[in-house]
């Protein structure tokens, strides 16, 4: 009876999931009349914008995992080692953009930091791509200090600090020596959620008005059949294959720790 | 009478033969200890009688009802877990008062068999507080508590003290024996402890591979283990090889020395080599007037434990255990000397399979 | 040894500053491009153009078609929030208790990590290839069945289209976190509960939803949150002419089209008041619910 009503479940839940799968996978192949093809995503590749948007959101991701592992890796580890007081206040900090909605932050970048302000960062193509990197930090940092606050959990970062101090180590050695490396899973798990969130996302770049992959995406999709769904299909893949990176970290690392 | 009997059960899981041929009767108001190490089948057997597995084949009948088919919910059961298994989201007394709750006891009632089932564990004062501030001990009498309230007629223990540090352990089951004997509920308690089955139970059923080896008084199964691996699971033991002389009544000899074994006559011919085996405490240091007969040994190590003193020694042929007790006056021997030790037939111990 | 009891004070006072610039780039980074920002749109809800301090532009929001955009947000983040929940709680509990195979465990995590951030653009291209106007769904119960979607009342780029859709996200998110909470139920606890004399339905409101109450609310807030602000799905499934609120926040920022500069920064200062209430309600309820925990 309770077998029953979990297949039922599972498999009802499971063919929510499928069919716009399936759907957009049997659209993009229709571009030609009356036989499936890879028409559509032949044009997705032949069209340079394609690649001009994907590489500029590629570039702006690896710049976000930058920024972001410089930002949360000594700050985690401070916080763990010195300051265990400060860590209501952080980790308030780090769900905030779980609360506030992207498109009001993103609005508050662009009033705050327009030609007339303190810090015209607006003002330049490059300003406005640093501004939308520090965006896409912000919206990755639930998930990155989450992730590198766990890894850190499964060390003992004071032992590992003090023996560090009294082989005569300094702060930028201990961190980049001792403590990052044996974070490196979890860094390397937010990095790839964080590649997977700056890729598709739209509302920032939109808005600041940057050519990224995002708002390339929807013109297209205003604009063409076939493509779109050729599109959706290429950021699934994209996706899934950032998640499998994901689990193949943690599963190699868990195989390294077995072994050791 | 009996009052639970569990009558050729048979678990299997897959292809693993968990439980075998499994019968006991249990009569009302006895305290039964289901003892074997890990993977013996006694946990399996509790669960089968608490509901939460069905017998492949076999029945139980609890007070003539049979209860075979009867899910866990319906069948009037107490029972106690390893550990943790109160509900962390309810008040001590909201735990206890559950099993109640449940059945629609009115709230006057359920109050007040609360506070008696309180007053029983000692716990009066601490029906508001949250299983997460009390101690190991103090949840695990709540759950007790709890599991005596709605007046079961059968107490399932499943290894309850085994998450508790030692202190704790003895206290809290001295305290369950006490309480189980003032209400005078039949009891199965699961454990691999030998010692804590030995002091509380009545009657002791020690399983092994899913088979029950033997069943008896924590005495007999201690003094007169049936089999080889009842002998080493219950306590100590030493082996020897003796040989036989008269099989009619019962003599051997061990060393020179004639013997003469309790369980004459013995199913052996004239010169047969027989396995035989001694508790520590029926190697006695010293002569003694009463015993049959007299060998030296060598001490090789001496552990001294309080009020018992364990020696190691070798004596005819074979490395021996020797318990003798502690006794102000007289220092136990050292490393390296030589002892002489009694020793009577009669408590051998002739060892089957 | 005598010692001046100010002593370990001072020194103390004088520590605390140099341990807190370990974080002072974090929380510069904090203040400058995630409270800062924020700030700016909650005083300039309340500022003329003039900056002079006014209520007029929360004033200004009482107009029908911006009341209704928050109607329609509020009922879209909670009916989706809703179903997320109970049909991620199904599907999580089916695989969990339900005696499924082992092996489709781990892929459905794998699916949910996926999906839930397969949001946005190209999740609209994906439900517009399966149930728009000429999708896989839509034309094969045309010609298969002869059911028209469309003739019935059903229309992708609506508010109905917008809750399937969210939901493609919503459940794999909730799933994602409640496998972990429902792992946490001890079997321990449903025994009990069982030889106590409890049915199913009776262990399940007493003990394990109460336990995993704060879990349910925070996902839900978390939820709510979620579909409140999306802007990339719906932008992308309906174009600009649907009336919710990050829809018509975005086309104020990007042409003012509500002809007030600083009545956006009211829609904007909206948005946080209406995600703030769902987490302080969801804050004020678990310290509620949770007395039991440490």
């Amino acid at each position: 009876m309770t077998r029953f009503f979990a297949w039922a479940a599972f498999l009802l839940g499971s063919l929510f999931f499928l069919l716009p799968l399936i759907g957009m996978t049997e659209f993009s192949l229709k571009a030609r009349r009356g036989e499936y093809s890879f028409d559509a995503y032949m044009r997705v590749f032949e069209d340079q914008r394609f690649w001009d948007t994907f590489s500029y959101s590629l570039i702006l991701a690896a710049a976000t995992i930058v920024v972001g592992v410089f930002l949360v890796v000594p700050t985690a580890y401070w916080v763990r080692l010195k300051l265990p007081q400060a860590r209501p206040v952080i980790e308030f900090i780090t769900l905030l953009p779980l609360v506030i909605p992207a498109i009001v932050i993103v609005f508050g970048y662009i009033r705050l930091y327009n030609t007339s302000s303190f810090l015209p960062m607006t003002g330049s193509a490059l300003g406005t791509d640093i501004l939308l990197t520090m965006g896409y930090t912000t919206l990755a940092l639930p998930y990155m200090y989450r992730s590198v606050d766990t890894g850190l959990r499964t060390i003992d970062v004071g032992t590992l600090t003090e023996a560090a101090q009294s082989l005569g180590a300094g702060w930028v050695t201990i961190l980049a020596r001792i403590i990052l490396p044996n974070v490196m899973v979890a860094v390397l798990s937010g990095a790839f959620l964080t590649l997977a969130i700056v890729l598709g996302e739209f509302t920032m770049a939109a808005l600041l008005n940057r050519p990224a992959f995002g708002p390339y995406m929807q013109l297209l999709g205003a604009n063409r059949a076939y493509e779109p769904p050729a599109l959706a299909v290429i950021a699934f893949a994209i996706t899934w294959g950032c998640m499998g990176l994901m689990q193949l970290v943690t599963r190699l690392s868990k195989h390294e720790r077995a072994k050791a | 009478m009996s009052f639970l009997t569990l009558t050729h059960l048979e678990k299997t899981f897959g292809q693993n033969r968990v439980v075998k041929d499994f019968s006991l009767s249990i009569a009302k108001g006895e305290f039964i200890s289901l003892l074997g190490p890990s993977g013996c089948g006694k946990t399996t057997v509790l669960r089968m009688v608490a509901g939460f597995e069905t017998p492949t084949s076999g029945g139980i009948t609890i007070d003539g009802r049979d209860v075979t088919g009867l899910r866990a919910n319906a069948r009037n059961i107490g029972m106690m877990f390893q550990a943790y298994a109160l509900f962390p989201n309810m008040t001590v007394a909201d735990n206890v008062g559950f099993g109640l709750k449940v059945k629609g006891a009115p709230r006057a009632e359920r109050e007040a068999r609360v506070a008696e089932m309180l007053k029983l564990i000692g716990l009066s004062d601490l029906g508001g507080r949250f299983p997460f501030q009390l101690s190991g001990g103090q949840q695990q009498r709540v759950a007790l508590a709890r599991a005596l309230a709605p007046r079961p007629s059968v107490l399932l223990l499943d290894e309850p003290l085994s998450a508790l540090d030692a202190k704790v352990r003895v206290s809290l089951r001295n305290e369950i024996r006490q309480i189980q004997q003032e209400l005078g509920i039949t009891t199965i308690f699961v454990t691999h402890d030998q010692e804590e089955a030995m002091s509380i139970s009545d009657r002791i059923v020690v399983m092994n591979g899913g088979v029950a080896d033997q069943v008896g008084a924590p005495f007999d199964i201690y003094n007169r283990p049936r089999t080889r691996f009842v002998a080493n699971f219950v306590g100590t033991l030493n082996t020897f090889d003796v040989q036989v002389t008269d099989p009619a009544q019962g003599r051997v000899t061990l060393a020179g020395q004639s013997l003469t074994l309790p369980d004459a006559p013995l199913a052996s011919s004239v010169g047969q080599t027989l396995s035989v085996a001694l508790r520590p405490e029926a190697l006695r240091l010293g002569r003694l007037p009463d015993a049959e007969a007299l060998l030296t040994a060598r001490v090789t190590d001496v552990h001294f434990m309080g009020s018992v003193i364990r020696l190691k020694a070798e004596m005819a042929g074979a490395l021996v255990s020797l318990d003798t007790f502690n006794r102000p006056d007289a220092p136990p021997p050292v490393v390296g000397s030589e002892v002489e030790v009694s020793l009577s037939g009669r408590d051998f111990i002739v060892l089957q399979g | 040894m005598p010692e001046d009891p100010s002593a370990p004070r001072l020194r103390h006072k004088w520590r605390m500053p140099v341990e807190w610039l370990g974080i002072v780039p974090f929380l510069l980074f904090a203040l400058l491009f995630l409270i800062l920002p924020t700030m700016k749109i909650v005083v300039g809800a309340f500022q003329t153009p003039e900056g002079a301090f006014t209520l007029q532009n929360l004033a200004d929001l009482n107009t029908d078609s911006i009341r209704s955009a928050y109607w329609t947000s509020i009922r879209l983040s909670l009916i989706t929030a809703l179903l997320g929940c109970a049909i991620g709680f199904a599907m999580a509990a089916a695989v969990v208790f339900g005696g499924l195979p082992k092996g489709i465990r781990s892929p459905l995590l794998t699916f949910s990590g996926v999906a839930s951030n397969f949001a946005g653009v190209p999740l609209a291209f994906a439900f517009i290839a399966t149930l728009g106007p000429v999708g896989l769904i839509t034309v094969w119960l045309r010609t298969e069945f002869g059911i028209n979607l469309r003739a019935m009342g059903f229309n992708l780029l609506s508010f109905n289209g917008l809750v399937i859709t969210y939901l493609f996200f919503q459940i794999p998110l909730m799933i994602l976190i409640i496998i972990p909470a429902l792992d946490g139920l001890k079997r321990e606890w449903r025994e009990a509960a069982e030889v106590l004399g409890a049915t199913g339905a009776q262990y399940w409101r007493m003990v394990a939803l109460p336990i995993l109450f704060p879990s349910l609310l925070g996902t839900f807030a978390l939820l709510f949150a979620n579909a409140f602000g999306a802007v990339a799905t719906a932008f992308a499934l309906t174009g600009p002419q649907l009336n919710i609120v990050p829809i018509k926040l975005f086309a104020q920022i990007r042409g003012d089209v509500l002809g007030n500069p600083n009545l956006g920064y009211a829609l904007a200062f909206g948005m946080i008041v209406i995600t703030a209430l769902a987490n302080f309600l969801y804050i004020w309820l678990r310290v509620r619910s949770e007395r039991w925990l440490k």
